[in-house]
């Protein structure tokens, strides 16, 4: 337990995200410039940043959608890429099982990889408290806010970062930052390196399906290691 | 159909596969490796999207010393273990990243 308030909670989960901005802005510019080619008012292509949030999905979406894909492949197909997020979902359940209705719909809809990465880091530091959840929705109400603005840039502004400026890469940087502290046993390294070699094999399975696999097989991993409690 | 509807659907079943056990696990009554399991999902998830990124660059295979994003990533790792700050490791990687990038487009 720690005796944070409702605002410390929430600045820290803006903290925590920020420097996570920095690769998902270029993204979301990406996003919106690549998708006013492919026959998508830029209405429809704004409202898709927050109908669906999730920028893997868009992205694919659209370039379905521009190539002339039936709507209910593309409906399948944004579903499975952005299937991982049932596993975010199982992992962070525990530490809201006590919030309202309210705060577990609103922090669903919040659930991206990059609030997930962030938000189960807190949890696992700090453990569970009665302001928790504020990190959560600081970390995803950031979050949300600069892919609606990237996304609106790039739509209406255009515009992209040099491609030689690689600021993509700090995303794995910052999974990097946040996983390997995390390594604290014998289980849980198997699993993250069983994991991560899966997910190189399984890489060029379509629609994110590799990432899928590979996360069963590392968890799988890490619960045969630990063994059964005695 | 249009794209409106093909946005609604898929957004309406992204938030519900967000939700799924948000809203169901306390009222489920899953198996004990269920519950141990959850423990391994973010180092599993988060390692499945890390080392791809790194040796997959261009989204091509690149297993190779040569390979700067995952000479980077290596020094990133580093740092990350020594330091366990965030900061650091990022300021770390992006600096590797570039150094790497110079010497192996310089003289190699």
């Amino acid at each position: 337990m720690n005796g944070k308030t409702k605002r410390q909670e929430f600045w820290n989960g803006v903290k925590g995200v920020a420097p996570i901005l920095l690769g998902d802005v270029p993204f979301g510019l990406l996003y919106g410039a690549l998708i006013i080619s492919s026959h998508i008012t830029a209405g429809a292509a704004q409202a898709m940043s927050s109908i669906i949030f999730a920028g893997s999905a868009q992205f694919i979406a659209a370039q379905l959608v521009g190539t002339g894909t039936a709507g209910l492949v593309v409906i399948m197909v944004v579903f499975v890429v952005n299937l991982r997020h049932a596993l975010y979902s199982a992992s962070i359940a525990p530490h809201v099982k006590n919030l309202n209705k309210g705060w577990k719909l609103l922090l669903s809809y919040l659930l991206t990889d990059e609030a997930y990465a962030v938000t189960i880091t807190r949890y696992n530091r700090e453990g569970d408290s009665d302001t928790a959840h504020w990190y959560f929705f600081g970390a995803g109400l950031t979050l949300w806010t600069s892919w609606q603005i990237s996304t609106a840039l790039g739509i209406f502004i255009g515009g992209q970062i040099p491609p030689s400026w690689p600021l993509g890469f700090i995303l794995p940087l910052t999974f990097i930052a946040l996983v390997v502290p995390a390594l604290k046993d014998r289980a849980g390294v198997l699993a993250a390196l069983v994991a991560g070699a899966a997910g190189l094999l399984a890489f060029g399975l379509p629609y994110k399906t590799g990432l899928l696999l590979a996360a069963f097989i590392g968890i799988l991993t890490g619960l045969l290691v630990e063994g059964k409690p005695k | 159909m249009s794209i409106w509807v093909v946005m609604l659907i898929g957004g309406g079943l992204t938030f519900l596969t967000r939700l799924s056990f948000i809203a169901l696990l306390h009222r489920l009554n899953v198996p004990n490796w269920f519950r141990r399991g959850l423990r391994f999902v973010p180092v599993a998830v988060l390692s499945a999207i890390i080392l791809p990124e790194l040796t997959n660059p261009n989204g091509t295979l690149f297993l190779s010393w040569r390979n700067p994003q995952l000479l980077a990533g290596g020094v990133a790792i580093l740092v990350a273990w020594r330091t366990r700050n965030v900061i650091l490791t990022i300021l770390a990687g992006m600096a590797a990243l570039l150094v790497f990038q110079f010497l192996l487009g310089r003289f190699f």
